[in-house]
């Protein structure tokens, strides 16, 4: 499979949370010839069921959405003002390019007031997000027949190839990891694998992990690895922070991860010469993971993370390798975890 | 609508003593069955062969809850649920059985300076031992306001959510013909993190969540950037911290308002949460969403709603109970 | 009782197992049934087909501790906390770290080489290192990894009724729920130590999907402040006055016939009692209470004074006072049934 063209697909389709239904869509596509059933639930998450041998079942979560804008009022100038949907530094939002997704689709540009009409002291400071608009270059009545409060706005970014592995652009978080399920997926279809896998692609994380609950609640699982990125190294950042791209899928320790899972994760790893970074954390608030830990009677659970510069804006950064080698990782241990793993998950 | 309003505004439930209104609420609907949850949310129902709906509206105010009593009988007192402190010196509070104080501020420097734990309360005693006669420690209380007729424009304390209590009495008393499962929940406990909607959902497992709640405005002087005001109609969420509604459930009441000419205007809130947030992640996930009744000066003894706006709201409610939904 | 054990065991939040090992040791002789769950909740079960309504007790076996997150060159530890742990509490206290109980001290840099203005600072996580011995980081890695825990290597003391440890939040519980195993009810009653309270009350509410209970108490080792600097408004509760029982706090508005039937069976009994005075922090309750339909649940403590530092102090009658409080509790239960509505 051409990872990269998935990546690109994914990452450029518009998914905010709460509105999944492209990427989601576009997932469900990929992922239905390589899996037994894909379903999706009431929220809109997308469930693969991909057939093992019936060991136990494992429950695989990346999530399909990405941050965005929503319209909050339309000024009596026409211009758009926004909330956000999901965390952003609003620093990056300067000067963007977007998408309003209003009865038809409204290219625009996040405008704020000029560095020429400020004073000394204002243009030292960040612009706050009641500072920015957007401007479509319409009339007010003609923004108001097109564009409502509520409706979703994207930042444009096609893909950037940079040199190598290393690919650029938006939502690659989590994207990036819902390719590497893709991964996981087109490997096990051609291995007899011992764990039963649901692939799950999870709405709603960026604002409060709560795709992952329920879908959690609907598989029942005996164990999960949520998969999420992490940082990446970069100047300033110190070396617990941040992981080095293109050194392989990043495990987590930390109270969200079960010791059984974590030492089997390095023990096919090593098996499998696919290289791995340790990452010690004292909570995965924040990711899918804690979410699927206290689902039902509790789930055993295991967080795997793909190394991305600059998360959260439209130019996260990643090496594909990872990708590739986090997709082998999963496929390993869905292969090679068996009955006696599972059924020894409470003895620890 | 007036009246009844003014029934429920006026009486005592800040959360986890929500028992006054929950009397009130079971004496305005004589025909039906109720019942109590454990954590005390009120449960009433029609049974249905079609989609089951889960409405919900909270009964819960936010209120205070005594601390410590001093030997001269002055009360000390923490928040329940979101109360700005600035709101509070000179404000009147009332007892669940009846004792009424009035809350004092000890010397500032500067009114910036004020925190809780600057105020306490005067029972109008003068030792701990009469105090305690009336009031012990853990009670709560929550604060008192005269509801006001300005024509179309009411006020008073804990509209916030009885505003919503008073809409959702009304559908059932009125509830139109449907094939639909109706099963209207009186929650506990909202304004301390939703908490009743969860326990409530999980035992009714409904398809549907609508929830009925207030909502900021942005339509006074030098208010925040929201296009929400008084007297345009019902407000449609979108979403605040708690939900993103589901776009089916939100569509659908947009596409029900314009059918039946209800006035609606469609809400972004960036604070906030509603008993949908619990609803809407119950079990395998509930597509929800929220009629909101604009109000201004939310958990401020002076909550001020529109009465067309109500109308809209119950309009909006009905239409949606008896909705073909898929 | 085992309190002493039990506050000298290790079990840093998911790193539970060495308390656990020790509870399930001490419980077996007594109840009917014992197993843990895969995130490390230990239940013990008793009377499960007893008839009358399904109690669950429950305590919290983690701890605050530290993590090592990296190792400097120069072989000194990098840390974070897990759970909410006060920075300014650390400086200068010997720690042991990981399975092998190495022996590590919290140094902070001496105050001759402050200038005046840092020594009035607080130091913070990313100011302070742990340091085992080791000359450089290959001799450090030898000995421990990041990933690894840390938790203060406080030993148990008496000082009259009072004593002194680490961890009484909630071994305090531990020990409260390890001797009432010891005694027979005319119900069923489940014994549930849970794990990771301290990081979000993560474990209790799945052990409370699982067991299913009509009531719930949750025993905990609670702050008190009764002490010098401290307005009597702001004391929390009092050491040596009696368990307390919350009303309320950040995350459990306690059930109030629950409540009531505590306070009432402490006066007919004459047994000690406190309102838990603050609504600050929150415990198991919170995740219990809000578990499947709901279920009425009060947390009830043994008031514990510098609570997550390394010294905490409280009241051995106070812990006695619970477990008959709690005893009486269940009984009643079995006795009137519940009436919560």
């Amino acid at each position: 499979m051409d990872l990269a063209e998935l990546l690109k697909s994914l990452s450029e389709a518009s998914g905010v949370s709460g509105y999944e239904t492209m990427p989601a869509d576009l997932i469900a596509e990929r992922w239905l010839p390589m899996a037994d059933e894909v379903r999706k639930d009431a929220l809109g998450n997308v469930i693969a069921f991909k057939k093992g041998k019936g060991h136990g079942k494992l429950l695989l979560a990346a999530h399909i959405d990405e941050i965005g804008l929503m319209v909050k009022k339309i000024d009596d100038n026409g211009f758009i003002r926004f909330a956000t949907v999901g965390g952003f530094d609003f620093r990056t939002l300067v000067a963007q390019e977007v998408t309003v997704h209003g009865r038809e689709k409204l290219r625009g540009v996040i405008g704020a007031k000029p560095p020429h009409l400020q004073s000394p002291s204002e243009q030292k400071k960040a612009y706050e997000k009641d500072e920015f608009y957007i401007d479509v270059g319409l009339k007010k009545e003609k923004v108001e027949e097109l564009v409502r409060v509520g409706d979703i706005i994207t930042i444009n970014r096609e893909v950037q190839k940079l040199s190598g592995n290393r690919y650029a652009g938006k939502s690659f978080d989590d994207r990036a990891c819902v390719v590497m399920l893709t991964a996981c997926l087109e490997r096990l279809t051609e291995v007899h694998h011992n764990l039963d896998v649901y692939l799950v692609a999870t709405v709603q994380e960026e604002v409060g992990t709560r795709g992952a609950a329920v879908s959690a609640y609907s598989v029942n699982p005996d164990l999960a690895i949520a998969v999420d990125v992490c940082h990446g190294e970069f100047p300033g950042v110190r070396a617990d922070r941040g992981f080095g791209l293109g050194k392989g899928p990043v495990i987590s320790m930390g109270p969200d991860t079960h010791p059984k899972i974590l030492e089997k994760l390095k023990e096919v790893a090593d098996e499998a010469k696919i290289p791995y970074q340790l990452e010690a954390s004292t909570s995965a608030r924040g990711t899918d993971a804690w979410s699927i830990q206290i689902a039902r009677n509790g789930v055993a659970c295991a967080l795997v993370s793909l190394p991305l510069r600059y998360m959260h804006t439209s130019v996260e950064t990643l090496d594909l390798a990872d990708i590739k080698e986090g997709g082998r990782l999963l496929a390993e241990f869905a292969l090679k975890a068996d009955r006696e793993f599972v059924e020894g998950l409470p003895c620890f | 609508m007036k009246e009844l309003l003014k029934k429920l505004t006026q009486a005592c439930g800040p959360s986890g003593s929500e028992q006054c209104i929950r009397e009130i609420i079971k004496s305005e609907l004589p025909n039906y069955e109720t019942r109590t949850d454990a954590l005390g949310n009120l449960i009433v129902e029609k049974k249905g062969p079609k989609s089951k709906i889960m409405f919900s509206a909270h009964m819960d105010e936010i209120g205070i809850i005594v601390t410590h009593i001093d030997k001269e009988g002055f009360l000390r007192f923490d928040f329940i649920g979101g109360v700005n402190p600035f709101y509070l010196p000179g404000e009147r509070v009332q007892f669940q059985n009846g004792t009424l104080g009035v809350i004092g501020v000890e010397k500032l420097d500067k009114i910036a300076d004020l925190q809780k734990s600057n105020l306490y309360i005067d029972i109008g005693v003068e030792s701990k031992e009469e105090a305690m006669k009336l009031v012990k420690i853990g009670d709560t209380a929550c604060f008192t306001s005269p509801f006001i007729d300005l024509g179309n424009r009411l006020v008073s304390k804990a509209m916030d959510n009885r505003v919503a209590c008073a809409l959702l009495i009304k559908l059932m008393q009125e509830l139109p013909e449907t094939d639909n499962h109706i099963v209207a929940v009186f929650t506990v406990q909202e304004e301390v993190g939703l908490r009743g909607a969860k326990t409530a959902a999980y035992g009714i497992d409904p398809d549907y969540g609508l929830a009925i709640d207030v909502t900021a405005t942005g339509d006074t002087p030098k208010a925040m950037t929201m296009d929400v005001s008084l007297g345009k109609g019902a407000a449609i969420k979108v979403k605040d911290n708690s939900l993103l509604a589901h776009p089916y459930v939100k569509d659908k009441l947009v596409e029900l308002a314009e059918a039946n000419n209800i006035p609606y205007q469609m809400e972004v809130l960036e604070f906030g949460g509603t008993d949908a947030g619990a609803i809407h992640l119950n079990r395998e996930g509930v597509p929800s969403g929220v009629i909101s009744v604009p109000t201004r000066y939310v958990h401020s003894r002076s909550e001020m709603v529109d009465v067309r706006d109500l109308d809209a709201a119950l309009a909006l409610a009905k239409a949606f109970a008896k909705a073909d939904l898929k | 009782m085992f309190l002493k054990e039990l506050s000298e065991a290790r079990g840093v939040s998911s790193r539970e197992h060495e308390v656990r090992d020790l509870i399930r040791e001490y419980i077996t002789p007594h109840v009917d049934e014992v197993f843990n769950d895969s995130l490390g909740n230990l239940y013990g079960v008793k009377g499960k087909d007893k008839p009358g309504p399904k109690v669950m007790l429950a305590a919290h076996m983690d701890e605050v501790g530290l993590m090592i997150t990296t190792i400097e060159k120069n072989g000194l530890l990098r840390f974070q906390p897990v759970g909410g742990i006060d920075p300014r509490v650390l400086v200068s206290k010997p720690v042991y770290i990981g399975k092998d109980k190495v022996v590590g001290v919290i140094g902070a840099k001496a105050i001759h080489l402050q200038r005046p203005e840092e020594r009035t600072q607080v130091l913070g996580f990313d100011d302070l290192y742990i340091d085992i011995g080791a000359v450089d980081d290959d001799s450090a890695k030898k000995l421990v990894k990041p990933g690894d825990v840390a938790t203060f290597a406080t030993s148990f003391g008496e000082m009259g009724d009072l004593v002194v440890g680490k961890a009484f939040d909630d071994r305090a519980g531990c020990t409260a729920l390890v001797e009432l195993t010891k005694l027979e009810f005319n119900c069923p009653v489940y014994f549930v130590f849970t794990v990771q309270e301290e990081v979000g009350l993560r474990g209790a509410g799945p052990a409370a999907y699982r067991v299913g209970p009509d009531v719930c108490l949750v025993l905990e080792g609670t702050t008190a402040s009764d002490v010098a600097g401290t307005d009597e408004e702001g004391y929390s509760t009092t050491v040596g006055a009696g368990p307390a029982v919350s009303v309320m706090d950040r995350s459990v508005i306690a059930h109030p016939k629950v409540v009531g039937r505590l306070f009432r069976l402490a006066e007919e009994h004459g047994v000690p009692i406190q309102n838990k005075r603050t609504i600050t922090g929150g415990t198991d309750a919170g995740a219990i209470s809000l578990s499947r339909e709901g279920v009425p649940t009060a947390p009830i403590a043994v008031p514990c004074r510098y609570i997550h530092s390394p010294v905490t102090v409280m009241s051995k009658s106070d812990l006695e006072h619970m477990i008959k409080l709690v005893e009486l509790f269940v009984h009643d239960i079995a006795d009137k049934g519940v009436d919560f509505e």
